[in-house]
């Protein structure tokens, strides 16, 4: 029997009636995970999928076939307490304690069952390295720069970091249980705000999860004007990322000419939509606003002066001997570590895995227009910093073939109501990787409940990982060489 | 009447040079990016409105802790006394240089000691950081004053930093001015050792180390810091700049003063930071080159 004969399978952007889901005892459900992943299936998502949250409750998996382009979906029965899959498979770590966190569920055995977000970070429990020489430097929640709020605790001998615990959960809003009480006028607000930066991949993930419920296509238009946000809401982050890695480096000039270019990005998104981030532009079915002709010509003219400046300073950037040197071997991330750890996005791609939403389940303008995938293998601060600046690069490119042949026809078509008993799945390659959003509808066509994965989520632990045996000095670096989001990760 | 001119003009060097020498570095910094910057004087803005702040003490703190900022500022100053900045130093005998290295030693030992009093994890990082990258740069100091010393023939500061002529010295001047330069750098906690604007309190070697420091005492530090970079160079300038005409003594020095600063901004622009565990080798560079420049004047 093969493992996927206990899943359902769809593709990115579609939905199915809930009663497809095949439904399996736990211990199928579990030992058919294993088998997925061991044939090189990776976790999307795995989350308590009960309406109250209270125990018992079923497990929802949705796990990715990046070579065949499908998700694959099942449910467990109702549990109280199951044997942990993290021994076997660590990149449900976070997911599992996220689910004790939130239902009650107990996985049993699970090496690091603490709260990820909803419990004050004093009245957690750190790990801590005992021993003569062994010292541990606290940093945050309140940070020097102006972030957002995070703990990070750090075990050290000397400068050499010999284990990093990251405790989140300061920005926690309650976002999924805003989303789960929809849809109403403001959801796809609240998806926009799930992480400020990430506003266009979160409400296109949003969008196309509401359309598929609904069984709407959107407009071909709309499409290309969300891959148009989209790109460039890329372009203002890696672009805004290199001159912040440039400035952590100590390297004045970079700073300053990416910190520029990225405010010109940030203005095409204001021109576009009236929002710096991208807010408040997309909607199910489409788009608000259409890109006419003269502002069209003016975004061209941008993309062109934009292709020459970013590679001129990212020349200059990446040929600069002593920032090579400080970058190069500095956080390294393993292709094996980020396999194990299911990490996405920029830092999965700079170590070597080929993991990108837009080529392995394109959605919307990227089914008929793709970007190539950017591979680095180092895995290092340096292969983080040249994967941004090789993709900004293909991102410059491809919106300037699109909008010199923008689709003609209406921004948007109507989208109607969700049907009732339906769950939809919907992946995009947000700037900082993989964006998952999960939706399942009641019998009155009302959302029952509505899961966000945000990269975050997947990827700090990278971080902590990148830090070992590394310098404490680096971390800073390294920190942003990842950029990660702390309320996409709060929720 | 002589001697009161001369206390006047070396306490107008000490009060205003060195804030204005960091506005120069800040505006060159800026004037490569391609941004405007603060004003030359924000430094000496700064320095004022920190005078006229109260200062907050943690209860953990001792009095050593408050001895920190007063005597590490009092030992540059009576270092800047030693110094032939104008004219003839205030104070000049056959071992002031010796003197020099230990006053600046005094006020880097004050400010460990008062860092390590706070108890604060990143106070003693940035301490055991200062402390071993200073093992460092001592001896490229002394090694550099050695072979100045030995063909002045006197530790006198006033004799050994003054153009020495011959191009057969020139070899020797270059070498005791490249590793000066590089302790200078290293010293004053500048770009490629330290970031002195950087907020990332984990990468910080000096700034970390006054973290806890506040009001006057932050103040006193900071117009520490700026002293000791203006009294190296000076020392620098006074080793190749001879008297130019027209501008006079204190003129030519304040060019020379200026024209470092910008040399010092055009480093920091052009290069990015080294990696903390590189910057042993930097400095052992500079007690190498400082070491061919003795081996060339005992020739």
């Amino acid at each position: 029997m093969s493992p996927t004969s206990r899943f359902a399978s769809i593709r990115n952007g579609e939905a199915l009636d809930f009663s497809m889901i095949p439904v399996v005892p736990m211990d199928e459900f579990r030992s058919a995970i294993l088998k997925m992943a061991a044939a090189n299936h990776r976790l999307c998502a795995l989350f308590g999928a009960s309406k109250d949250g209270r125990p018992p409750g079923g497990l929802l998996a949705v796990l990715a076939d990046d070579i065949g382009g499908k998700l694959y979906l099942a449910a467990s029965r109702p549990v109280a307490s199951y044997p942990s899959l993290t021994p076997d498979l660590p990149q449900a770590h976070l997911f599992e304690r996220e689910i004790h966190e939130d239902c009650g569920i107990v996985p049993e055995g699970h090496p690091w069952l603490k709260p990820v977000r909803q419990v004050p970070p004093d009245k957690v429990a750190f790990f801590q390295e005992r021993g003569a020489e062994v010292h541990e430097v606290a940093v945050g929640p309140i940070h020097a720069g102006i972030i957002e709020p995070g703990h990070f605790r750090f075990q050290c001998h000397g400068e050499t970091v010999h284990h990093l615990e990251i405790q989140l959960g300061y920005q926690h809003r309650g976002a999924e249980r805003l989303l789960g009480a929809g849809p109403d006028r403001r959801s796809l607000s609240v998806a926009e705000s799930i992480c400020g930066d990430t506003a266009v991949a979160h409400a296109w993930a949003y969008c196309a999860a509401k359309e598929a419920l609904a069984g709407a296509a959107p407009s071909l238009r709309g499409e290309a004007i969300r891959a148009i946000l989209l790109e460039t809401e890329r372009l203002a982050n890696h672009i805004g990322d290199i001159g912040a890695i440039s400035n952590d480096a100590g390297y004045l000039p970079a700073t300053a000419y990416f910190g520029r270019m990225r405010g010109d990005f940030l203005n095409m998104l204001m021109v576009v939509s009236g929002n710096r981030y991208g807010k408040g532009i997309l909607k199910p079915g489409g788009t608000l606003f259409d890109i006419p002709d003269e502002m069209r010509a003016s975004m061209i003219e941008t993309v062109r002066r934009s292709i020459v400046q970013v590679k001129e300073v990212g020349e200059m950037f990446f040929g600069e001997p002593s920032v090579i040197s400080r970058l190069e071997e500095t956080g390294v991330v393993s292709r094996k570590l980020c396999e194990d750890l299911g990490l996405v996005g920029v830092c999965a791609r700079a170590a070597g895995a080929d993991r990108d939403v837009r080529q392995d389940h394109p959605l919307g303008l990227f089914r008929f227009r793709h970007i190539p995938v950017i591979r680095l293998n180092s895995g290092d601060v340096f292969a983080r910093a040249m994967v941004r600046f090789l993709e900004a690069q293909r991102s410059l490119d491809f919106l300037r073939g699109l909008l010199d042949h923008l689709p003609e026809g209406t921004t948007t078509v109507p989208c109607g109501e969700p049907g009732p008993n339906r769950l939809a799945v919907s992946l995009i390659e947000g700037w900082r990787g993989e964006i998952c959003h999960v939706a399942k509808t009641g019998r009155d066509g009302r959302y029952e409940w509505h899961k966000a994965v945000d990269p975050s989520f997947h990827n700090w632990i990278g971080v902590a990982m990148a830090m070992r045996g590394g310098e404490i000095s680096d971390f800073p670096l390294c920190n942003k060489s990842f950029n990660l989001s702390y309320a996409g990760h709060d929720l | 009447m002589e001697t009161l001119k001369l206390v006047a003009s070396d306490l107008l060097m000490v009060v205003f040079a060195p804030p204005i020498m960091l506005g120069i570095i800040a505006k060159t910094k800026a004037a490569v990016a391609g941004r405007k910057g603060p004003p030359v004087l924000q430094p000496l803005y700064d320095t004022i409105k920190l005078l006229g702040k109260g200062a907050v003490y943690s209860k953990t703190t001792t009095w050593m802790f408050r001895l920190g900022p007063v005597v590490s500022l009092a030992a540059v100053i009576a270092a800047a006394a030693l110094v032939p900045l104008a004219r003839a130093p205030l104070i000049s005998f056959n071992g002031d240089a010796i003197l020099f290295v230990y006053l600046f030693a005094l006020g880097r030992f004050v400010t460990i000691t008062a860092a390590l009093d706070t108890g604060s994890s990143f106070e003693g990082m940035g301490a055991s950081r200062e402390a071993a990258f200073s093992s460092f740069a001592e001896p490229a100091l002394i090694l550099a004053f050695a072979s100045l010393a030995y063909r002045s023939g006197g530790l006198t500061l006033a004799r050994m930093f003054a153009p020495y002529g011959g191009p057969s010295a020139a070899a020797s001047t270059v070498l005791a001015l490249g590793s000066l330069f590089v302790v200078l750098l290293a010293e004053n906690s500048r770009i490629p050792v330290d970031d002195p604007n950087t907020h990332l309190e984990l990468t910080m070697i000096h700034e970390v180390m006054v973290l806890d420091h506040g009001g006057p005492d932050l103040a006193f530090i900071l117009h520490g810091a700026e002293l000791k970079l203006a009294l190296m160079a000076s020392l620098l300038v006074r080793l190749v700049m001879p008297e130019m005409p027209l501008v006079g003594a204190v003129g030519s020095l304040i060019l020379g003063l200026a024209a470092t600063a910008v040399v010092i901004g055009l480093v920091e622009s052009s290069m990015a930071r080294l990696r903390l565990i590189r910057v042993p080798q930097l400095l052992v560079a500079a007690i190498c080159a400082a070491t061919f420049g003795l081996l060339l004047t005992l020739r």
